[in-house]
């Protein structure tokens, strides 16, 4: 393993701990207030305190398990969609493929952002619909790349064999094309994962995504963006969090793609 | 036909044709709710009134395609409709707005540009070595980063602690070209951070592509320097896709104005959309979803028309 990749590994397992264990390693409430606005650092408050005098530590805690478990649920639901769709498409082919290309094409020609922005406007602001919408616009990306390589998996002769055993679609799917096909998309979960991440936090930040008093890294940061002007890094605490992800599952998946790009020894 | 004229008049076509699938899409985003809009409109403040008024604003008593076609017809004559809040013509709302928005997007174009292609070269130039190498972590880190970090790291750096910027990108009507730039230094310095990596990776493959090729080979046994080897003989055969990934990172610039727009609290058209999504007013982020995706598209268009035009085996057909 390269360093690089272990260092990305150390970053993605305390990021998963901190999710995991987050709701009771804080050592205060997600909305409890504990003292003073913005108070510096100190032994009771590591990190000081936010913008209604809650304990940052903690809220970073309960964030982490609200903002990744979010953007996980959404990635896991744009794989379930995406892939299952993009095999469809794939071995089906004909009319059918060419009905879910051209919507996905069609979705696709919005930017994401404005697309959510636009749907957000109307839709009530819950959890549910946030996982929804990130889902099903992330959901594209996967669609394209699982037909892509179902596609090149489809004209090989053991599926050709299948089909003329008389094997069913649920068969050639499962048992034929998705083992085939598995690599560059457990590479992709990683990266449409940091996209979700990174778009969730986005909406938070303008106030669109997870809504107060929960913690989200992204709303955090927009609560406590004043303090920057009175020269705090209290917001730039939850925004380099996020960063700091982004950059380990990055690393993971860079390794990742390496490996599998070169030959494999037996 | 000139064959080549034929696949740009092609491509235009499909351009007009997306723009329309565009339009229908933006306009469905705002009617997939099963339920009434107006009652999603007020939320849990809907009295009788409240939402009889809002139904009457937005048509809502009659079909879905008629209302659409109105506001395509409308789009087309340049009437966007009136905004829910304040009555106020989305078109004027938006003038200014849209104004503001290009010339920071355009700004950071102007920087961005030349520095990723610069450094792409240099990348490339020296494969492998340090400073490739040190190009290639800037880049992670800088698609890894949020808008809104970078942003607020800028505005920690340079404008609390170092006092060299303003921290807030406040620009008017009038306003002298110099103090409009000093105004939007660091939001410019922003975009321009998160669009220069993935430009400058880029290019670096494009060329890098292109100096597997066997001319190359034969220009380095000739004994050209590697400088005037990768300036003179790859990058013209580099160009048709390093210009394409810069109109595509210059459509992402204009998506990318939205979060940046809101850190420095600029007077864009962003900012206005990302308002009219929390007030809910719902003709304003039509009228601003339309314009962004709409840019985005005509971007993504010229993108395939210049690879087009920049690709000379297309050029000169046999």
């Amino acid at each position: 393993m390269t360093p690089s990749a272990a260092i990305g590994f150390v970053i993605v397992g305390v990021y998963a701990l901190a999710a995991l264990l987050g709701p009771w390693l804080a050592p205060y409430g997600e909305a409890e207030i504990v003292a003073d606005v913005w108070e510096p650092f100190s032994a009771a408050h590591p990190l000081g305190t936010d913008n209604l005098g809650r304990d940052m530590l903690s809220r970073l805690l309960w964030g982490a398990t609200r903002t990744i478990g979010v953007a996980l649920a959404a990635t896991m639901l744009s794989f379930l969609i995406g892939m299952s769709l993009g095999y469809l498409a794939a071995v089906v082919g004909g009319w059918l493929d060419q009905l879910l290309s051209r919507a996905v094409d069609a979705l696709m020609a919005i930017p994401t952002l404005i697309f959510a922005l636009v749907v957000l406007a109307v839709l009530p602001p819950s959890v549910t619909i946030l996982v929804l919408v990130i889902a099903v616009l992330d959901s594209t990306r996967v669609f394209r790349l699982a037909r892509a390589v179902a596609m090149d998996v489809v004209v090989m002769d053991f599926v050709e064999v299948a089909r003329l055993r008389g094997e069913r679609l649920g068969w050639i799917v499962f048992r034929e094309v998705l083992p085939n096909t598995l690599p560059p998309l457990i590479a992709e979960f990683g990266l449409r994962f940091c996209f979700a991440f990174l778009f969730l936090s986005s909406l938070s930040f303008l106030g669109l995504g997870i809504q107060p008093p929960a913690a989200d890294w992204g709303g955090m940061v927009r609560d406590n963006a004043n303090a920057i002007s009175f020269g705090l890094v209290v917001p730039l605490i939850p925004a380099a969090a996020i960063a700091l992800l982004t950059i380990g599952v990055n690393l993971v998946v860079d390794w990742q793609l390496e490996r599998s790009a070169r030959p494999r020894r037996t | 036909m000139h064959p080549l004229l034929r696949l740009v008049v092609q491509r235009l076509l499909l351009g007009v044709a997306t723009l329309w699938v565009v339009s229908l899409l933006i306009f469905a985003g705002t009617e997939i709710l099963p339920g009434d809009v107006a009652e999603a409109i007020l939320g849990q403040a809907a009295t009788p009134e409240a939402v009889a008024a809002i139904r009457r604003d937005l048509g809502l008593d009659r079909p879905a395609w008629e209302r659409y076609l109105d506001w395509l017809f409308g789009l087309m004559r340049g009437d966007l409709g009136t905004s829910l809040t304040n009555r106020m013509p989305i078109a004027e709302l938006i003038a200014g707005r849209l104004e503001n928005t290009l010339f920071l997007a355009a700004t950071a174009a102007v920087v961005a540009v030349p520095i990723a292609i610069a450094l792409g070269i240099l990348a490339a130039r020296f494969r492998e070595r340090l400073l490739d190498k040190a190009i290639s972590v800037l880049t992670l880190s800088s698609i890894s980063m949020p808008e809104f970090f970078i942003g607020y790291l800028l505005i920690f750096i340079f404008a609390v602690k170092l006092f060299w910027a303003p921290s807030i990108a406040s620009v008017y009507p009038g306003m002298a070209l110099a103090d409009k730039l000093y105004a939007v230094s660091l939001p410019v310095a922003t975009l321009t951070l998160v669009v220069v990596a993935h430009m400058m990776r880029m290019t670096r493959a494009a060329i890098i592509n292109v100096m597997a090729s066997p001319y190359i080979e034969m220009a380095e046994l000739k004994g050209l320097t590697r400088t005037r080897i990768i300036l003179k003989h790859a990058l013209p055969n580099a160009l048709a896709p390093i210009i394409n990934v810069v109109v595509i990172n210059l459509a992402y610039l204009v998506v990318g104005v939205v979060v940046v727009e809101v850190v420095f609290v600029y007077p864009g058209l962003g900012q206005l959309m990302v308002d009219a999504v929390a007030k809910r007013d719902v003709p304003v982020v039509q009228a601003t979803g339309m314009l962004f995706a709409a840019t985005y598209v005509l971007l993504n268009l010229a993108a395939d028309v210049l690879a087009i035009l920049a690709n000379p085996r297309l050029r000169h057909p046999r």
